[in-house]
Formats: structure tokens, C-alpha cells, sequence
């Protein structure tokens, strides 16, 4: 993974050290609130229901095992003994005091995090695929290009106060697992003719308006990245609306302007770019890479693994669903679920991310990753060592096995914590896992993504989840809208609203109607949720959900 | 017709732990909305409003929420304002575990 070099110590220790001061200069009075917000904004810190938030940036997903066990510490020093990860490979600790904040800065700072960009106008924390450097189907690992715009976005003079936040996603893969057609820029590494290069994709967001993102470059030759990025963010810059907050993000300005002026605007801007590029981003590009390198994957006998399938049905069961196919023989990709029945998605005590630092150590090449699903990924563990990796997993409640299944949901921190949201998630998402938990369902219903958002601001992505629920405040009281048929993955698509909302304690029984109603018309046991909605549509579900309607369109 | 004025009290959170803060009828704040003055006039709301907010070393986003007289001082109507003087619903943690 990457590491710091002088320059990259050096800008992180003055920026702590500039907020150190801000901080010092609020408290005693000398800094107003209206002063002191934007600085503490492009730090990371929120105020938000209960108290400030701290929005750490995991870049592009990836830790390492000292990194995590930092995160483990500040969780314990300076906050309730948890962390939350989010939906774009952030960490947020939800309980920081004003005073403290600049010595956590200084603690994350000790092993190369910081919490620059992860909020405010900007461009904010670069992700990608989870599974990088360790799927079979990727072209190539997308990380150093990841932390490449990463360098090159960090403090960018010219993007520190755009229209509206920014946000890149970047895959190797043709399977899309960073959700990029949901990104203001969504980049895919891609080979044609034998040269590698870039498919670009412009104008992805959900929010209030969602929409898919474009293809504006097919294929862009491997030298252009960053002068086509900075032409993309560029034309944005100058086009990008700023009378009208809910009309100022690139989705916008891609729609009222066209994708072909946008691209011809963006082509114009590029001429002029790219030859100020001397072609030095290529050099630190090659560099970056040797700290990508993969790990020295071990030959061995994998007869450890095939006997614990045989002898232990839990053990078994975990493999079935939480393992995902590596491109090196002999090991396989582990998803550690931080959605076990019942509990916050996506929360982690400081004692089980010390666990899962421990265990990346010893069995995981020293390597972690944050999935924007909100779970933890070892993406690099040798068969024969998955035995004793459950055996401990289990004694830290980290062993469900519920990938890809109902339980397994997306749920933002909603009204439980966040100033903006308008209902809650995180009790809807923990109700909707212990109901189907009960009805053992979860393996009868199959491949199921469900995602939830507290506002229609979509952090929880809710329009792409196969099941997406949206919660809002009607009337003063909280009201959840379904959609369906969503999907975030290469053929991504928007979900379709079924009707009129569910109050709290009808939206669990809401779900489990939908989900019956797929077990009843599905053709196959093999036909998926999505694949059966996509056949049938929606009109068998609303019906189902609303047969009140139903009644009067019959009489 | 303009709406009639509603009760309301004023709220914030603390500047330096960032936990939710009531203004008292003695220009105080307080951690416990029993204890925050009950404001049923609204002239006298917007004075009092401009008051608090003058208070930036203490407090932080400062505004007027709606609420009714209960038996035990104001009461919230709104389930936010709810949230807000409990605490979130997936931990005992905040205001729940504190007082």
C-alpha cells in the first residue's frame, strides 16, 4: 500500500497544525461560527443531532493493520469505543468534543490518515472496487491510479470551491463493485488493441435527482487521465450552477447543457491542459505503483480448507456466502460482515477492529479494505487458513454469514445521528435483519441487496438497491417509500417507486410481503429477486402491498 | 392570514462537547429541556432568539423549536426534537445515558 513520502508528512503536519489554531481561535472567541464552519468543514468535522462528527477518509478502502488498530485507539481515547463505516470508504466517529479533535487529527496523521476533503465543496475521499489487486476479473489494480487523483485533487487550488461536492469512483473491473455510474466521475480500467486506458464516465448521482452516469471517453489513453480529469472538473467549475444548491452537482449540468457540449467543452478545456502536463504525474503514477505490488502468494496444499467444508456445517455455510473467487490459486477474497443480525450496519467496537487487524496480519498480507457496503474485506487469505481465521472471527461476532443477502443492507446513520436526515435507518434496517433472521428465510430468498436512506440526500444509495427505502418526514411523522428493481452494479439502474409510503412499524411487514410475494412467483429457486422483478415488473408487488387498491380498481 | 404563533423554546448544541443545549429564562443553557424557559409570545421569541444567539462562545446553531407545556416543562412535538432531547436509538449513548 501506499505510503507517505517527506512532502506528504510535511503538508499533513502544517494543515494539523493550521486547524490546531482555527480550533484554539474559535474557542476563544476570536473565530465567529460563520468564520470557524467552512475551515472545520474541509477537516471533516460536522455538527451534527447529538454532537460533532469526525469524517475520516479510508482512501480508495484501504488500510493496513497498524492503521486500523489507530482507528481502534481513537474510538477508545476520544469516543464511545466504536466507529462507523460508511458508504463511500469513510470512518466516522460520532461522539468528538470540539477541544480533542486536533489531537486526533495528530493521532490519525501518525499512520497516514487525515480527514482532509471529506466534506465541503470539494473533491472528496477517492474510492474503488473493495476487491482490488485481488479479483480474478480485473485488468488492473485501481488503486494507484486512485491514489494518484488522490494526490492530485488534495488541496487542488482551483477545485477547493466548486458549485457542489465531487466525488470519483474507480474500478479495474468489468464487474462494477464501486457503484461508478453513481459517481460524479466514475473511471473503469480497460484494455484495447493490448494498451491500457480509461473508460470515462461523467454525470452518475443519486440524491434528489438521480441519474446514471455517461460514458464521455471510451477509451482514454493512460497519459491523459489527469489533464481530461482536470478538463472534466474544470468546465464544471466555470458551467456548474451555482444559484440553486439542488441544481449545482455535474448531473445537473451534464443534463441542462447535453453530454455532447459537455464533452466538446470538456475537449476544448483539455487542449489547452494538456500540454502543461510535462508528463511528471506519469512518473509519480509509476512510482505509486511499486507500492501496489502484489503480495508474495503463497503454493500450498489446500486439504485444510476442504476438510473444515466437510466437517463443520457453520464453517460451510460462512464459505458458501462470504467468500468471493481471488485471481491467485489457493486463496479466496473474505468479507467480514459488520451487519450481524440485529446490530448498527456497518459498526465496528475497537476490539473487533483490533481483531480484524490482528488477523490481516497474520493471515491477510497485512491488508484491509472498507467496502462501500459498509463491510470489511481480507482480501487476500490462503484457503488453508480460513478455518482458524472463522474459529476466530466467531469470538469476535464477526462471523455472519449473510454477504449479498436481505441482511446484509446499507443503511445511513440516518435521524439516529445526522442534522440532515428526515427519518431513521439504522432501527428500520436492524428490524428488517432480526425479522427475517426469525423466518430463516435469508438463504431460501437468495442474492438481495436492500438499501436504506434517512433523507433524499441517498447516502444510504437507496435507488440502486434492488430494494431501496427512503425515509422522510411526512406530516411529522416518519414515513418510508419503496422502491424496487434498482441495481448499482454495471447494468445499473434506478429504482421505481410501488406507491404511498409505510409508517415505522409498517415498513418491516412491508418488506417481508414484497419478499413473500418473490418467493411465490419466482420460476426458478435460482431466479433471483432482481431477476424475477425484472421478468414480472412491478405490478405484482404493489398489489400485494396495497390490496386495498387492488379491491377498488377490481370493483 | 398569518399562523397563529406556537410555543417553542430555544435550542442549540454546546460549542465545545456539541451535545443539544436549552436557553433558560435566566440566560443560561441547559442540558435538560425541563429546565428551558417556554416561550408562548412571539415578539418576545424573536428577542430572546437574537439574545441567545449573541452567545457564540457557548452555543452553536441557534434556533427555535416547537413545543407544548407538559407537566414536567416543555415537551416536544416533533419526533426530531424528540431524538434530539434523548439520544439515538441504536445505543444508549447521549442525553438517555447521561442525565
Amino acid at each position: 500500500m501506499y505510503s507517505y513520502n517527506d512532502f506528504d508528512a510535511a503538508f499533513l503536519a502544517e494543515r494539523n497544525s493550521q486547524f490546531r489554531q482555527q480550533v484554539a481561535r474559535r474557542i476563544d472567541g476570536s473565530l465567529t461560527e460563520d468564520e470557524f464552519k467552512p475551515l472545520r468543514l474541509m477537516n471533516g468535522l460536522y455538527l451534527q443531532l447529538h454532537a460533532y462528527m469526525l469524517r475520516v477518509a479510508i482512501p480508495y478502502g484501504t488500510l493496513g493493520s497498524a492503521q486500523m488498530r489507530q482507528l481502534a485507539h481513537v474510538a477508545d481515547t476520544w469516543d464511545k469505543g466504536y466507529g462507523h463505516f460508511t458508504t463511500r470508504q469513510n470512518i466516522q466517529y460520532n461522539w468528538p468534543k470540539l477541544p480533542d479533535v486536533p489531537d486526533i487529527l495528530d493521532s490519525l496523521a501518525e499512520v497516514q490518515l487525515h480527514a482532509i476533503q471529506t466534506s465541503g465543496n470539494t473533491i472528496r475521499n477517492v474510492t474503488a472496487d473493495h476487491f482490488a489487486g485481488a479479483a480474478a476479473d480485473e485488468v488492473a489494480d485501481p488503486r494507484p491510479v486512485a491514489e494518484l487523483l488522490r494526490q492530485w485533487s488534495t488541496d487542488h487550488p482551483e477545485f477547493q470551491f466548486l458549485p457542489r461536492k465531487f466525488k470519483f469512483a474507480v474500478t479495474g473491473s468489468e464487474t462494477d463493485r464501486a457503484v461508478i455510474r453513481a459517481h460524479d466521475i466514475g473511471i473503469q480500467l480497460v484494455e484495447k488493441d493490448g494498451k491500457r486506458g480509461y473508460r470515462v464516465l461523467v454525470g452518475g448521482g443519486l440524491g434528489r435527482t438521480p441519474v446514471i452516469g455517461k460514458v464521455i471517453r471510451d477509451f482514454l489513453p493512460e497519459e491523459d487521465l489527469l489533464p481530461y480529469s482536470e478538463a472534466i472538473v474544470s468546465t464544471y467549475n466555470v458551467l456548474g450552477r451555482r444559484d440553486n444548491k439542488y441544481k449545482a452537482r455535474i448531473k445537473i449540468t451534464v443534463n441542462e447543457n447535453g453530454l455532447d457540449t459537455y464533452r466538446e467543452l470538456t475537449e476544448k478545456r483539455f487542449a489547452e491542459l494538456k500540454p502543461l502536463f510535462s508528463g511528471v504525474d506519469q512518473e509519480m503514477l509509476e512510482g505509486i505503483r511499486a507500492h501496489f505490488a502484489p503480495p508474495a502468494f503463497r503454493n500450498a496444499p489446500t486439504d485444510a480448507y476442504e476438510a473444515a467444508r466437510a466437517a463443520d456445517p457453520v464453517f460451510r455455510a460462512w464459505a458458501d456466502t462470504n467468500l468471493s473467487e481471488h485471481k491467485a490459486p489457493g486463496y479466496a477474497i473474505v468479507s467480514i460482515s459488520l451487519k450481524k443480525h440485529g446490530e448498527t450496519p456497518g459498526d465496528a467496537t475497537s476490539a473487533q477492529m483490533r481483531a480484524i487487524a490482528d488477523l490481516a496480519e497474520q493471515y491477510g498480507h497485512d491488508d484491509i479494505r472498507i467496502s462501500h457496503e459498509q463491510n470489511v474485506i481480507l482480501p487476500h487469505v490462503h484457503l488453508s487458513d480460513l478455518p482458524a481465521l472463522h474459529a476466530e472471527l466467531k469470538k469476535h461476532d464477526l462471523a455472519t454469514a449473510n454477504i449479498g443477502l436481505v441482511s446484509d443492507i446499507i443503511a445511513c446513520p440516518g435521524m439516529d445521528y445526522c442534522a440532515l436526515a428526515t427519518a431513521r435507518s439504522i432501527p428500520v434496517a436492524q428490524e428488517i435483519a432480526k425479522r427475517f433472521d426469525e423466518l430463516k428465510l435469508e438463504h431460501e430468498i437468495g442474492p438481495l441487496k436492500i438499501k436504506i436512506s434517512g433523507c433524499i440526500n441517498a447516502c444510504g444509495h437507496h435507488h440502486v438497491g434492488h430494494i431501496g427505502i427512503l425515509g422522510l418526514d411526512r406530516a411529522g411523522v416518519e414515513n418510508y417509500q419503496i422502491t424496487l428493481g434498482g441495481d448499482g452494479s454495471e447494468e445499473a439502474a434506478i429504482g421505481q417507486r410501488t406507491g404511498p409510503g409505510f409508517a415505522y412499524d409498517e415498513i418491516t411487514g412491508a418488506i417481508e410481503t414484497i419478499l413473500k410475494t418473490y418467493l411465490g412467483l419466482r420460476e426458478t429457486e435460482e431466479e433471483t429477486f432482481l431477476e424475477a422483478y425484472r421478468r414480472v415488473g412491478p405490478d405484482p408487488f404493489k398489489a400485494a402491498l396495497y390490496p386495498e387498491k387492488e379491491k377498488a380498481n377490481a370493483a | 392570514m398569518p399562523r397563529p404563533f406556537t410555543p417553542k423554546v430555544i435550542t442549540a448544541n454546546a460549542l465545545l462537547e456539541g451535545d443539544v443545549v436549552y436557553y433558560t429564562a435566566d440566560d443560561q443553557w441547559t442540558r435538560h429541556l425541563s429546565e428551558a424557559e417556554l416561550l408562548t409570545d412571539e415578539a418576545h421569541a424573536d428577542l430572546r432568539l437574537i439574545e441567545a444567539s449573541a452567545q457564540q462562545h457557548l452555543a452553536v446553531g441557534v434556533y427555535l423549536a416547537d413545543m407544548v407545556a407538559g407537566e414536567n416543562g416543555p415537551e416536544p412535538t416533533h419526533f426530531r426534537e424528540d431524538f434530539r432531547r434523548t439520544g439515538p436509538s441504536n445505543y444508549a449513548h447521549g442525553k438517555q445515558a447521561e442525565l
